[in-house]
């Protein structure tokens, strides 16, 4: 049973590439930013679960606790979910404009259109 | 965990983008679930509240002033896509041979500054949470960062779509930009 201790690894992998093959792929923007987002969260995911220890908990001092979840990973990515947050916020406003300038949020047209002039 | 995967790849299958956008949404509240699981409850928090719900409030903000509907295309490219995410997802996965196993004690993670936050902070801050007490003092550069970021990005969402008054406009759609901005 030694594999099943990899197995939130291989969750995060399979989240990160179905990420990764929405933004390839997908001519959609606010797909894509979606795509963005999966990728970021399969990142969170594999940050608290390297934070995990076996027998511990939740790293609030409580007495007669010795064995806590490491808190640093948490601190970090509690930042990097506002940061992230903030930087979709700003792309959903590029979509926007995006979508006054060229009347259409997908790519390929947004290339037809730009071929044209 | 593996209904994570399930909600993924639904958000990959579905075209109509509101529909989208409540997958996110759960998709979000499952990940907030699976961090209190792992014992991160305040990143769980931090998750549910802007993921499942200001991420959804834009999201929701965006399609009413673009479009719904995502357009099916010629599936042209999607075959090398998928080649080359399966390549990097070989590798990664090939990568994480090497990981130190789920929860063990003696991972690199868990012995070097884990024990001098978990056993003294306490006593040096005062306050029992730690992730507090590393948010604030430790890291409070970092936070500080993270102030830097938020404010940048809101005013560059307000620059990018203005107050709705100044800008010529090409459609009549255009005049809701000005609530966007504000549920920013």
């Amino acid at each position: 049973m030694e594999w099943l201790g990899l197995y939130n690894y291989w969750v995060v992998v399979a989240l990160m590439m179905i990420g990764f093959y929405i933004v390839i792929a997908q001519d959609n923007l606010i797909k894509k930013l979606v795509g963005l987002n999966i990728f970021q969260t399969s990142v969170f995911v594999f940050f608290i679960s390297l934070a995990y220890l076996e027998g511990g908990t939740a790293p609030i001092a409580l007495e007669g606790v010795t064995q806590y979840s490491n808190p640093l990973p948490h601190v970090l990515i509690l930042t990097a979910i506002v940061v992230g947050v903030a930087l979709t916020a700003m792309g959903l406003a590029l979509v926007v404009r995006v979508q006054e300038a060229y009347g259409t949020i997908e790519e390929d047209e947004i290339h037809q259109q730009d071929d044209l002039h | 965990m593996t209904f994570l995967v399930v909600v993924g790849i639904a958000i990959v299958r579905v075209r109509n983008l509101l529909a989208v956008t409540m997958l996110t949404g759960i998709y979000s509240l499952l990940v907030a679930m699976l961090f209190v699981l792992l014992d991160a409850v305040d990143v769980a928090l931090t998750e549910a509240a802007v993921g499942a719900g200001l991420l959804v409030i834009l999201m929701l903000a965006t399609i009413s002033l673009t479009t719904r509907k995502e357009k099916v295309h010629a599936t042209r490219q999607s075959l090398m896509a998928l080649v080359v995410v399966t390549i990097t997802g070989a590798a990664l996965v090939y990568a994480t041979l090497d990981m130190p196993r789920f929860g063990d004690p003696e991972a690199p993670a868990h012995v070097h500054l884990s024990p001098r936050f978990t056993q003294e902070s306490p006593t040096e801050i005062g306050i029992p949470n730690m992730v507090t007490s590393v948010l604030a003092s430790y890291r409070g550069m970092d936070t500080l960062g993270e102030a830097v970021v938020i404010f940048a990005a809101a005013v560059g969402v307000l620059l990018v779509l203005g107050t709705g008054t100044v800008r010529r406009r090409r459609d009549p759609e255009g005049e809701k930009s000005g609530e966007a901005s504000e549920q920013s």
